[in-house]
């Protein structure tokens, strides 16, 4: 349904140009969760940003492939992109509250993207939003009246929520949607949206820094470091056999409850993106490195089955990085 | 709190202020060096004709009394009598001021249009052309002496062009329409009067562009700044993605909320264009509350010139108090 | 590690302050427009200041032999009614605009940071007082307020001083008052109190230095609108009486010969709007510099 290849973007600042994502790989079926996780700035959210075509200067999409549902989506003129926002593909951010306006009852802003979707005026669309309130679990009557300072993280992210999936969208993008929450709330929210994408049958696009909530939530996950894909595989895969040297690194500083030993970190800094390092961006940090890595960027190849890296260790079809180390 | 509530509460502070600013200014009347009465009578009068005038004037009764006389005044309306005209100057005033009006009126609106749009698309339009002709345009408007401006225009479209009408509201030969509202256009459409609507809208464009131009700068460059902090904010990306479409996401959400700020200085620009109006009236012969005031001014005519700041002062704080109330109502964040 | 510690220890105290510097000016002189306005405003007093030396002739001479003679290279901007050089009335009348920012923003500073302090860090009933007086002042336009104190007092220059002066404490007052609520809950404040400190000394000696630099600020951002207001002023033929050269009075004597002698009223009008614009681009640098966004 959806298959990103080649994916870049730049963004121009005045300390010099920032290559934020460096020929993203990501595919996507019906129905399917995929999880996108990496650390702070290796470029989860500009990928999002970018399927939906949302990137605006100083970023440019200079390069890459979106094709959602048989069409390009970058060769799309604006009017057709904005047919598609909306109503097959949905958004959901980290920020809640200040995600929504403030100066506009929650009931219209979700009446609104109705409206948007099914192409009738809000107010025909408000007839909608008492049963989208319920579905997140929300009184409507008091809610639909309220703005979005007047209400709490939780309530905020179900409206997001809300606002969301009435549109039935095909994919949703969920960017750390309970990353500013707190962990008891958290959970109500990871299982809301459990239960409505199941009954929605929408595909989600996951992004997250926690692998624990990406794994639980999520059937396959996608690793990201300093603005490329380095390792796809099904949640339980990525967590017994992790392959990319950065994955078995971040499962290494997973503290575990009971656990008493050191944490462990990954050693060196994340890379500054306006002079990455040349070839494979992680090899100044990797205990594995070789000369090849410092020259080209490896592909993400299928080295089992449904089990992908990008990592010169490994060639097509072979597990355990024997090949390439000669 | 409700709205209701917070209308109350304005108005009482309003009214508080309003009256500390009669006490200024009768305080400010009091200190006047020069003597009044000897100002209407002439340095040679005879004591007796003085000492009638002053008893007749209450200025020989103690200050508190005085006072209070003041007061009473003011609250049945009594501003006193001008000494040049030797009308109450509640008249005069009431005379004047439509002029005023309808100079600052049309001046605002012209300032708020066309700022707020220079506004939306310097913003929109970032670092392109119309953005850098757009912030030009505007500091050279809060720089330029409003006088100045006005004898320039006037000697390049009247001296030199004959464009445009010169000075005053009507041409001497044209038929003024009947007095409704004092405000020509207006009065000229209720009595069907073509020509005069014509002529007086002629008669408006100068000082309108004249005094609404440091106006329009300011709120071009505030609703550029309020539109640019606004449109970085996360709802704004939340509605792009609804995929509404970019007119609607400027307009519907980013207008409402970049409007905040931008009527708060459109309430402050209402005070500099009562102090423009001022000049503009002087150039252009604008027979207004301005001119009332600094013609007042040149012959020391005290009781026109307390009555006319005082009224202005008023009318200013009715002006915040609107924009207050505004602000609440567009910010629903604000009704505290 | 042992050797590293050492070396860090040594490291100048003063050079987080120089670094704060350049990177200051290297903002400032990123932004063209600053620059712009900080050589208009450094031309501005230098012409104040040479006056005597720059100007051709006497600026308050009569010379009817030479009236209302057109811009030539006799007279670079032309003469006046009286034949004096506009020129020289001009760059003289720099002179009279310098002296009006400086004593306007000294008075309007003092007052309005003592005023802004005292509401700010007392609170309570002081304050609300303070701030319905403030209200009173500002409940009127600027040039309305200047104008009847002006009446009052009396034509002149050092009147017109007054008046602004009494105008403009308000927008500082408000500032310092902002400034001091913020430092009054600094814990350094407790401390102090805590020690004995009077009231008093710590108004002097520990908000008031906390306020200036702000007050400062604000007051270089002000001195184009003081500029203005002092020429609307002079226009009236409320500021500096004849002959002293203001140029907005400079502006009002050319009034009536507009038609057919453009040159009296231009080029002082020309001179306001050109130091006002340099004073708003360098308060919009300053600005700039110091929005801790740009700051990168």
């Amino acid at each position: 349904m959806l298959n990103v290849e080649k994916l870049r973007v730049v963004f121009y600042t005045y300390r010099g140009v920032i290559k934020a994502l460096n020929g993203v790989k990501l595919w996507l079926n019906e129905e399917e969760r995929l999880a996108v996780v990496g650390e702070t700035g290796c470029g989860k959210s500009v990928t999002a940003l970018a399927i939906m075509r949302l990137i605006e200067p100083p970023g440019e999409i200079v390069e890459g492939k979106v094709e959602f549902l048989g069409q390009d989506l970058l060769k799309l003129p604006e009017e057709e992109m904005e047919r598609i926002r909306g109503k097959s593909v949905s958004m959901i951010f980290q920020e809640p509250i200040s995600a929504l306006n403030p100066v506009f009852k929650v009931g219209f802003q979700i009446a609104e993207a109705i409206a948007h979707s099914q192409n009738i005026p809000i107010k025909d669309a408000y007839q909608f939003v008492p049963e989208a309130l319920t579905m997140v679990g929300l009184d409507w009557k008091r809610t639909m009246n309220l703005y979005a300072h007047e209400l709490s993280g939780g309530m905020a992210q179900r409206v997001m929520i809300a606002m969301a999936l009435a549109v039935k969208p095909k994919l949703l993008i969920a960017d750390e949607p309970t990353s500013a929450l707190d962990v008891t709330i958290q959970a109500q929210i990871l299982e809301l949206l459990d239960n409505l994408v199941r009954a929605g049958r929408n595909a989600v696009i996951f992004i997250t820094h926690d692998l624990a909530v990406a794994s639980e939530f999520c059937d396959r996950v996608a690793v990201m470091y300093a603005g490329n894909v380095v390792e796809v595989a099904s949640s339980e895969e990525v967590f017994a056999q992790p392959l990319h040297p950065y994955t078995m690194g971040l499962i290494d500083s997973i503290p575990l409850v009971g656990q008493r030993k050191e944490l462990k970190g990954i050693p060196g800094v994340v890379p500054d993106l306006v002079d990455p390092p040349s070839g494979c961006r992680f090899h100044p940090r990797c205990q594995k490195a070789f000369d090849k890595c410092k020259v080209e960027l490896p592909d993400l190849i299928e080295v089992s089955k449904d089990h992908f890296v990008a990592c010169h260790l490994y060639a097509a079809g072979d597990r355990d990085g024997s090949a390439a180390q000669s | 709190m409700k709205l209701a509530t917070f209308i109350a509460k304005r108005l009482f502070l309003m009214l508080l202020v309003l009256f500390g600013v009669s006490v200024l200014v009768f305080v400010i009347s009091k200190v006047i060096p020069a003597d009044p009465v000897g100002a209407i009578l002439g340095g040679n009068a005879p004591v007796e004709l003085v000492e009638d005038l002053r008893r007749r004037l209450g200025l020989d009764k103690p200050l508190i009394n005085q006072f209070f006389d003041y007061m009473s005044g003011l609250v049945k309306g009594d501003l006193g009598k001008s000494l040049k005209t030797n009308r109450p100057v509640v008249k005069d005033i009431a005379e004047f001021f439509p002029a005023t009006l309808e100079l600052a009126i049309s001046a605002t609106l012209f300032s708020i249009v066309l700022g707020i749009l220079l506004g939306i698309f310097s913003a929109v339009y970032r670092n392109r052309f119309i953005d850098h002709f757009s912030r030009v345009f505007s500091i050279l408007g809060v720089s330029m002496p409003v006088f100045w401006t006005g004898l320039l225009l006037l000697l390049l479209f009247y001296f030199r062009l004959g464009w445009l009408p010169g000075g005053g509201r009507l041409s001497l030969f044209t038929t003024p329409p009947t007095k409704y509202t004092g405000l020509l256009v207006l009065d000229s459409l209720l009595s069907w009067n073509m020509e005069a609507l014509k002529d007086a809208l002629a008669h408006l464009v100068l000082p309108t562009i004249v005094l609404g131009y440091s106006s329009t700068a300011s709120i071009a460059r505030i609703t550029r700044a309020s539109m640019l902090d606004v449109l970085r904010q996360d709802f704004i990306r939340t509605a792009k993605a609804k995929g509404i479409g970019r007119r609607l996401v400027i307009y519907r959400h980013a207008l409402r909320n970049a409007l905040i700020p931008i009527v708060t200085i459109i309430g402050l620009t209402f005070g500099g264009l009562l102090e423009g109006a001022v000049l503009t009236e002087t150039i252009f012969s604008w027979p207004g509350l301005g001119r009332y005031i600094v013609n007042a001014l040149l012959v020391l005519d005290y009781p026109a010139i307390m009555g006319g700041t005082l009224f202005v002062a008023v009318i200013y704080s009715l002006v915040n108090l609107v924009v207050d109330i505004i602000y609440a109502v567009l910010d629903p964040r604000m009704r505290i | 590690m042992d050797s590293t510690q050492v070396e860090k220890s040594t490291i100048s105290r003063w050079k987080p302050v120089i670094e704060d510097w350049k990177h200051t000016f290297y903002l400032w002189r990123r932004t063209k427009l600053a620059m712009v306005g900080t050589f208009i405003v450094a031309g501005f007093l230098l012409m104040a200041l040479l006056a005597p030396l720059l100007a051709p002739y006497d600026p308050i001479k009569v010379d009817l032999v030479n009236r209302l003679k057109p811009p030539s290279k006799q007279f670079l901007f032309g003469t006046d009614q009286f034949g004096r050089d506009i020129l020289s009335r001009v760059l003289y009348g720099a002179r009279v605009e310098v002296w009006i920012i400086f004593l306007v923003t000294v008075i309007s500073g003092t007052i309005g940071t003592a005023i802004g302090i005292v509401a700010g860090y007392f609170g309570g009933w002081i304050d609300e007082i303070l701030m319905r007086i403030t209200d009173i002042f500002l409940a009127f336009p600027r040039l309305i307020l200047a104008m009847a104190l002006s009446a009052v007092l009396g034509r002149g220059l050092t009147n017109a001083i007054i008046a602004i002066s009494l105008v403009e404490w308000t927008v500082i007052a408000r500032l310092a008052r902002a400034e001091a609520m913020r430092v009054k809950s600094q814990p350094f404040i407790e401390a102090a109190k805590a020690v004995g400190a009077s009231d008093l000394r710590i108004l002097v000696l520990h908000v008031l230095p906390m306020c200036v630099s702000p007050v400062l600020v604000q007051l270089t951002m002000r001195m184009g609108t003081i500029i203005l207001t002092a020429a609307g002023l002079g226009f009236l033929g409320l500021g500096a009486q004849p002959p002293t050269p203001e140029w907005g009075a400079i502006v009002s004597d050319g009034r009536s010969y507009l038609i057919n002698h453009w040159w009296i009223s231009t080029f002082p009008g020309l001179f306001i709007a050109v130091v006002v614009l340099g004073f708003n681009l360098l308060g919009d640098g300053i600005r700039d510099i110091l929005d801790p966004r740009l700051r990168r």
